[in-house]
């Protein structure tokens, strides 16, 4: 066993029950149809315990990163989750990512796609860096018209200033 | 897509024909620029049927001219059962005394004619009660029996532009998205409906989200943003054959967003966002040659011709936060006129290029305002949990825009307000609704 699984296992247990735990909560989850069929699988699922599946992808790994208020900067939670995420796209060189940019409902439509499509930028500039070809990478922005959480109150907020990256089969472009 | 759509291919009020030939303006005035408190009393007598066949469509014209005055928040409807007269004469001299008693300071009277042809003719006079005059001529239109609220709102345009001495708004029709659904799932379609929400059609199905149409100022084209191809992307609708196209080729993984015609409908200005950057572009639609206006790694986005085309307002976060400049039409440097505190997008200059309107963000609450082209006189019409994207009637007096409710369960529908802050009103549409933005002046 390499060091890097078995760090990955180590961590496992802890993510698994923060992914579960936010699984409880996210039913509206948006991504392509791909990605909500793979989230169905759950976390527990066969498929999710083969590390190379993009069900591990979404659950251990971690599929998305948060932003603060009008912010597309990465946080040191966010890099980290990232830096995961490059380790299995370089790992799993068969899959390409889609990144979706969001926004919480507090701004203006148009505003809000530009700053989804600055923070998916952010996101795929970053895993750009920890060596994943761009051409793997796409981006999209959703503004704030896919919240995951509908709450009108900071804890959905939070939730929906995301960066998702939705894992689908092919090399990419 | 959807197909067959009379939509504006709505038959043309065909004739406006002068009755008479006596054009005298009466003293009956009413200044609205401050906003009108003291609305003016009208009476209005059932519009006469000149045959059988014209009796519902008499009811229907006079009802929906009644709407479009007493909307206004301007005027205000004497009660037909307080009516002295009866008018049963289209040509029988007004009794003005009788009117004068009730109070009724404008009286308006009208015939519909149904011919076997499937046509309508409308006849109207209005009158100054206390001078005891007519204020302006008699008309007649003919048309299509279909067009009836057009000539409803044709008659009530010709009224209160005599009264107001501003162009009317009623023969107009607002562009808009029908929202379907849950917060988190929204289905979304282009879709059209008369300034008063009445004839909603549908331009899109739910299958692409749709985003911010506009009208071309000739109104016989639409643009807005759609998901069609998976990236957002402007296109470009024909509203007689409800086709649309991509506006131009853009390389995959660009989205464009945010488009607006150029005064005269040439040219479209919208946002490209290339790498997370987001600028402002513009295109000419008969060479396909695209210029970009803005260079900043900053959001660029929203922009708004004035309306002599030498000009255009848009909103940057190149100070930190969204606040609004304006640039010369050919891009270059742009000068910052929000001053206020808070966040201030989605600038729209006005038709009747006085002032901008605009969405401003602060503390938590959203409110639609209005300022000078300067950024001075800055003033604030609503305030709610989000309020945003202002539209401007075409006479600059009235503005539309959205009201999202908060909460799981919170839905956005339109709602208009005039530039005093007054006559806040929700407009009648079928389901929730959002983006509305208003034609030209159908005429």
């Amino acid at each position: 066993m390499t060091p890097i699984l078995t760090t990955r296992f180590a961590a496992r247990a802890a993510l698994v029950a923060a992914a579960l735990s936010l699984a409880a909560c996210s039913q509206g989850g948006f991504g392509g149809d791909d990605a909500i069929e793979l989230r169905g699988g759950g976390a527990g699922s066969g498929a999710a315990s083969d590390p190379s599946s993009p069900a591990y992808f979404n659950s251990v790994v971690g599929d998305r990163v948060l932003f603060e208020v009008d912010q597309s900067t990465l946080t040191a939670a966010a890099r980290a989750t990232l830096d995961a995420q490059a380790r299995w796209l370089l790992d799993n060189p068969e899959y390409s990512a889609l990144i979706e940019g969001h926004a919480d409902e507090q701004g203006t439509r148009e505003y809000n796609l530009a700053l989804g499509a600055r923070r998916a930028s952010a996101v795929r500039d970053y895993l750009v860096t920890q060596g994943v070809p761009d051409s793997r990478l796409r981006t999209i922005s959703y503004g704030k018209e896919r919240p995951l959480e509908i709450c009108s109150e900071e804890a959905c907020y939070r939730q929906n200033r995301r960066a998702v990256t939705v894992i689908s089969a092919g090399p990419g472009v | 897509m959807l197909k067959s759509l009379k939509l504006l291919a709505i038959a043309a009020v065909a004739a406006l024909v002068p009755l008479t030939a006596s054009a005298q303006n009466g003293p009956l005035r009413l200044e609205i620029t401050e906003g009108v408190i003291e609305p003016l009393p009208f009476a209005l007598p059932q519009f006469i049927a000149e045959n059988g066949a014209a009796t519902d469509v008499a009811a229907d014209i006079t009802r929906v001219i009644a709407a479009d005055l007493r909307g206004t928040g301007l005027f205000r409807q004497i009660p037909q059962d307080a009516y002295i007269s009866s008018v049963t004469n289209f040509s029988s001299p007004v009794q003005y005394a009788d009117w004068q008693a009730i109070n009724a300071q404008a009286l308006i009277t009208g015939s519909v004619e149904s011919r076997g042809d499937g046509t309508i003719v409308v006849r109207f006079r209005l009158f100054d009660v206390f001078s005891e005059a007519p204020l302006g001529e008699g008309l007649q239109f003919s048309g299509s029996a279909d067009s009836w609220r057009r000539m409803a709102h044709t008659v009530a345009d010709q009224v209160y532009e005599r009264i107001t001495g501003e162009t009317g708004y009623f023969d107009t029709r607002v562009v808009f998205i029908h929202e379907e659904g849950p917060k988190n799932a929204r289905l979304k379609r282009l879709a059209v409906m008369d300034y008063d929400g009445a004839n909603v059609q549908f331009l899109t199905d739910s299958r692409s989200l749709v985003l911010a149409p506009r009208f071309s100022p000739q109104g016989d084209r639409i643009i807005y943003t759609s998901y069609e191809s998976g990236t957002p992307r402007v296109y470009l609708m024909d509203v007689a054959t409800v086709t649309s196209r991509p506006l131009e080729a853009i390389p995959a993984g660009n989205m464009t967003f945010s488009p607006r015609f150029s005064p005269d409908g040439t040219q479209v200005v919208f946002s490209l966002e290339d790498g997370g950057n987001t600028d402002i572009y513009l295109l000419d639609l008969a060479t396909g040659t695209r210029t970009r206006l803005t260079s900043a790694p900053s959001i660029e986005t929203a922009p708004s011709f004035s309306p002599d085309g030498s000009r255009i307002v848009f909103e940057s976060d190149r100070s930190g936060t969204q606040q609004i400049y304006v640039m010369n039409a050919s891009g270059g440097e742009a000068t910052r006129i929000s001053q206020g505190s808070g966040r201030y997008g989605t600038p729209v200059w006005s038709p009747r290029g006085d002032y901008i309107a605009f969405t401003k963000q602060e503390g938590g609450r959203f409110h639609i305002g209005v300022m000078r082209t300067n950024g001075s006189e800055e003033r604030l019409l609503t305030s709610s949990f989000l309020d945003e994207g202002p539209t401007w009637a075409p006479n600059g007096r009235v503005i539309m825009f959205t009201r999202e409710t908060a909460g799981a369960n919170g839905a956005p529908a339109v709602y208009s307000v005039d530039i005093s802050g007054r006559n806040l009103q929700r407009v009648a549409t079928p389901g929730m609704a959002s983006d509305p933005a208003w034609s030209p002046l159908l005429r």
